[in-house]
């Protein structure tokens, strides 16, 4: 299918109120009489509350009250399960514990919230969190994954037996069987660690009850107004209609801001019910830190069998998950993990098991990635490894395992997070990573380059791996298009945007159909009160499921549009054509009628409609996929060690990435980039440090380090392969998070390469340099 | 509070009077006191850059600065670089290379740039890496704000 608009590198429609500083994000609301927020937090990452004081607190001019749990009495309950765990699988042990709004009598991490202050202004508010005064009696603190189910670990949650949060088991195919059969059976342990999402706009929320409306206003720096707007209504015994929120402008989402509910969102909305004021909260980034939720904390146990020719012939795995203090998006993690521990690789028989447990630490749910990196970290790692073992070349050896194209849909057989069964819509594989190899000058660099290099005395190494990832899931998404009597048009759909340009190139999507400008539609995003139904942006969906629902909507639209200029201008529909705002007769173009007329003569004041037709130029659609669209890419580079001070330089980076169609591929150079910062930091730079008391060492963006542009490779060159997802009618899979993904595993692999006198074998992530000394100094001591 | 401070001071070419208190940062001051809510905070701690405003023309944070610091002084924010309808260069750069995904970050960034590219109107790649660094961007990976800045240099080079 050719496009005009669809695919084209069209420039933003959000810009200019970004560059101007007119855009508004929620601590840009300002409302008369608002009053301000301010949490305290426990400094105890699990200890017994024996007492709160907050009578000095009460006396400080300008606070309007200060509120514990018990002050909140019946309104007191714990966030909903925002995911359940997948009800098509035997035997999963799932042991819902759900984050609460105030602590009653136990903190189960540093950062949860004990005390809450209301005052006229965040100064006051603050000062008074300091003269709250808690009686704690600390508890040891839960934070080993490996060792908190031991008998007699102390609980993080006191009615349960042990640690343990949810098990499941996954088998393709017959695992054993395929070992006994193996040249090589290789078995590994991998430590993989913590990291934040670090969005550059913190968490935030003003909430507005009308008391003569009857009616609750939300801002809510979100990534899923519709599920909070309904999740606050039934908290609040309100009808939805009375509840609206809106997800501003979001500076950036990556995951966390679509935790529900963050115990502020319960805190908030139940303050201003109470006071009849409208109250803000604006995170600040020392909270962000202890609050907003994190991920990829597992330690994994990996055995891979194969032939001697290097085929994978199983994979066995066991993976601790960490969930930290509570786990309420139920097993979504750890699902993706196994989802991708096979890669885009023919792999017939699997067998994993997820335990998932509790600890005093920071709640985790998806972060960019949402554990797909540690899927792919260690079926690369152990593909790397064998390929040492066995003698053979690491990129032969992928070509080997590759599913064929004729073998899409290919069934994994086992359930990902959408609890449908794993199945690979589509694929090239072959030809986008021979594209990678070529880009990267792989056999080059092997033959000349590097020795070269070494010749000089240079530390360089290469690395190269493919990924997948599954996206575009269900539920659903919808979207909403109309002309307005104007002739411009306007859209909306549930999902919110964080910087993803949805109202660019959703209306790329509509301009196509509806023959106007992209700048003649005007979308909103993430706003209850425009849309009713929908779920969120995450899972690399946006695309995907509302990009297809906004298709539908504006083809709906479309079709009222020639069917009523067919009747006005006598013509047949087939004959007619959308062009310039305007619908003409194919041949005898003065003989047209404008949208806006169209759209006037569709909503008469007088005569009567139609039966069977409806007023307006207008449509509401949804869209859901029976499973996901699945992308494909290859990340490369090539990365310079320095010996001494063990920092690195990535010389040349290169992308391959198959999305099927690209909407916009300025848009999807854009989101890969930004992945592979993020990856870089997972690989490098990024590590929170708990201590064993549950602490978060390194809790500021000056000693928890995200690249900066001095990190970054000069270069990070992007080429579009383009597989379309037969599922969809745009053939789009998502790309949101594909630059993260393969990250890690590319890192690891070139800085083995780069140091091959230490004969490395990475089998952890994130490094850093001085973990890299760690690791060379104890190669040094046993070689 | 008792002590307050009355302070003058020029905000994009508009001058203020204003009582504040000892303790207002200055980003509040800016956002909250005057609504110019362009300027972002984004750690409250001096490392993000996303609270960057020019003041008497240099690149400062306003989240590390005191509101009575700056009396008498002459401030820019985002919001007086250019307009909705008529951006600014380095703005229509910005546009132009897709060097803004959410936006949080953007007024921070453009702010710092603004008189690096007056004292360096033709920076190289890597002297414009260096230029940010002290900007902290999570959605871009940096490589589209730096062809911004070269598109930039060149536009208003020769305008």
């Amino acid at each position: 299918m050719t496009y005009k608009i669809i695919g084209k590198r069209v420039k933003r429609v959000e810009d200019p109120r970004l560059l101007t500083g007119a855009a508004l994000f929620v601590d840009d609301v300002n409302l008369p009489h608002m009053l301000h927020a301010a949490f305290l937090r426990s400094d105890y990452a699990h200890a017994r509350i024996l007492s709160i004081d907050t009578s000095q607190a009460k006396e400080i001019p300008g606070v309007v009250g200060v509120y514990t749990a018990e002050d909140m009495g019946d309104a007191w309950e714990p966030g909903p399960p925002l995911v359940s765990p997948p009800p098509t699988l035997k035997d999963v042990i799932f042991n819902s514990r759900r984050q609460v709004p105030l602590v009653k009598d136990k903190v189960k991490h540093a950062g949860e919230i004990i005390a809450v202050v209301v005052a006229e202004s965040r100064y006051i508010a603050e000062d008074a969190v300091e003269e709250i005064y808690v009686d704690y009696e600390p508890l040891p603190a839960v934070v080993d994954l490996e060792k908190c189910l031991d008998p007699g670990s102390t609980l993080v949650h006191d009615d349960l037996d042990s640690n343990l949060a949810a098990h499941l088991v996954q088998n393709k195919g017959d695992y054993q069987a395929a070992k006994n059969q193996a040249d090589l059976v290789i078995s590994r342990k991998f430590q993989l660690d913590r990291g934040a999402a670090v969005a550059m706009e913190n968490r935030g929320l003003v909430v507005d009850w009308d008391q003569k409306n009857q009616h609750l206003m939300v801002w809510d720096a979100t990534q899923s107004p519709i599920p909070i707007r309904n999740g606050m209504a039934a908290r609040l015994g309100l009808r939805t209609h009375q509840v609206r929120v809106v997800a501003p402008f979001v500076g950036g989402g990556f995951g966390p801001k679509i935790m529900m509910f963050y115990a502020e969102e319960m805190v908030l909305p139940w303050l201003t019910m109470k006071l009849n004021r409208p109250v803000k909260w604006i995170e600040d980034r020392r909270e962000n830190f202890y609050a907003t939720t994190q991920e990829r904390q597992q330690v994994q146990e990996v055995e891979m069998a194969l032939s001697k020719e290097g085929r994978i012939l199983g994979i066995k795995q066991k993976i601790i998950h960490d969930t930290g203090a509570f786990n309420p998006y139920g097993l979504t993690t750890p699902l993706n993990t196994q989802s991708h521990s096979m890669g885009g690789y023919d792999v017939k028989n699997y067998t994993s098991e997820v335990t998932v447990v509790f600890t005093n630490k920071t709640i985790v749910t998806p972060v960019r990635g949402a554990g797909r990196p540690q899927g792919i970290f260690v079926v690369e790692r152990m593909l790397d490894i064998a390929c040492k073992e066995l003698g053979l070349d690491p990129l032969e050896v992928r070509r080997l395992n590759f599913i064929a194209p004729e073998d899409f849909p290919y069934d994994h057989e086992i359930i990902d997070q959408a609890f449908t069964s794993l199945v690979l819509d589509s694929g090239n594989y072959r030809p986008a990573f021979d594209k990678a190899v070529e880009m990267l000058g792989y056999e080059k660099f092997i033959t000349e380059e590097q020795p070269r290099l070494r010749e000089a005395g240079k530390h360089v190494g290469i690395g190269l791996v493919p990924f997948i990832e599954t996206t575009g899931v269900g539920p659903y998404e919808g979207a909403r298009v109309a002309i307005e009597p104007s002739g411009k048009i306007s859209a909306a759909t549930g999902v919110g945007t964080q910087g993803q340009s949805h109202m660019t190139s959703f209306a790329q999507i509509i301009a196509e159909q509806l023959g106007v400008e992209v700048e003649d539609v005007t979308l909103v995003t993430g706003d209850t009160a425009e849309i009713h139904w929908g779920t969120g942006t995450f899972a690399s969906r946006g695309a995907v499921v509302a990009g297809n629902a906004v298709l539908a909507a504006a083809k709906d639209v479309r079709q009222k549009v020639l069917k009523l200029a067919s009747s006005i201008l006598k013509t047949p529909e087939g004959e007619l054509e959308l062009e310039g705002g305007m619908v003409r007769v194919a041949d005898i173009p003065d003989q047209s009628i404008s949208l806006g007329e169209l759209a006037l003569l569709a909503n008469p004041f007088r005569g009567a409609v139609e039966p069977g037709t409806e007023p307006g130029l207008e449509s509401t659609k949804y869209f859901g996929p029976a499973y996901g669209a699945t992308a494909f890419g290859v990340h490369g580079m090539i990365l310079e060690v320095d010996p001494e001070t063990m920092m690195i330089k990535i010389k040349k980076y290169v992308t391959v990435e198959d999305c099927g169609t690209m909407l916009n591929p300025l848009v999807v150079e854009g989101q890969i980039h930004g992945g592979v910062s993020m990856g870089i930091g997972n690989a490098y730079y990024e590590k929170l440090h708990y201590d064993e008391n549950g602490q978060l060492q390194n809790a500021s963006l000056a000693d928890y380090l995200i690249p900066g542009s001095t990190e970054m490779p000069d270069r990070i060159e992007v080429y579009h392969a383009n597989t379309p997802a037969p599922n969809n009618e745009l053939g789009v899979k998502g790309v949101g998070e594909a630059g993260t993904i393969p990250v890690p595993a590319a890192f690891s692999q070139a800085l083995e390469n780069a140091l091959p006198e230490f004969n490395l074998e990475i089998l952890e992530t994130p490094l850093s340099p001085n973990r890299l000394f760690e690791l060379l100094h104890q190669r040094e001591e046993h070689p | 509070m008792e002590n307050t401070f009355n302070i003058s001071l020029t905000v994009n070419g508009v001058a203020y009077q204003k009582e504040v208190d000892p303790r207002r940062l200055l980003s509040d001051f800016l956002r909250h006191d005057l609504g110019l809510t362009g300027t972002h905070v984004g750690c409250e701690h001096g490392v993000c850059g996303a609270c960057t405003i020019l003041l008497d023309g240099a690149a400062v944070r306003s989240c590390l600065i005191f509101a009575p610091q700056v009396h008498g002084r002459e401030i820019t924010t985002v919001e007086g670089l250019g307009t909705i309808d008529d951006l600014h260069p380095l703005q229509e750069a910005f546009r132009e290379a897709h060097a803004l995904q959410c936006g949080f970050c953007t007024p921070g960034i453009l702010t710092s740039l603004i008189p690096y590219l007056e004292e360096n109107p033709h920076p190289s790649e890597q002297e414009i890496r260096e230029a940010i660094s002290g900007n902290l961007c999570r959605c871009t990976g940096y490589q589209h704000i730096i062809d911004a800045v070269k598109i930039a240099a060149e536009n208003m080079g020769s305008s």
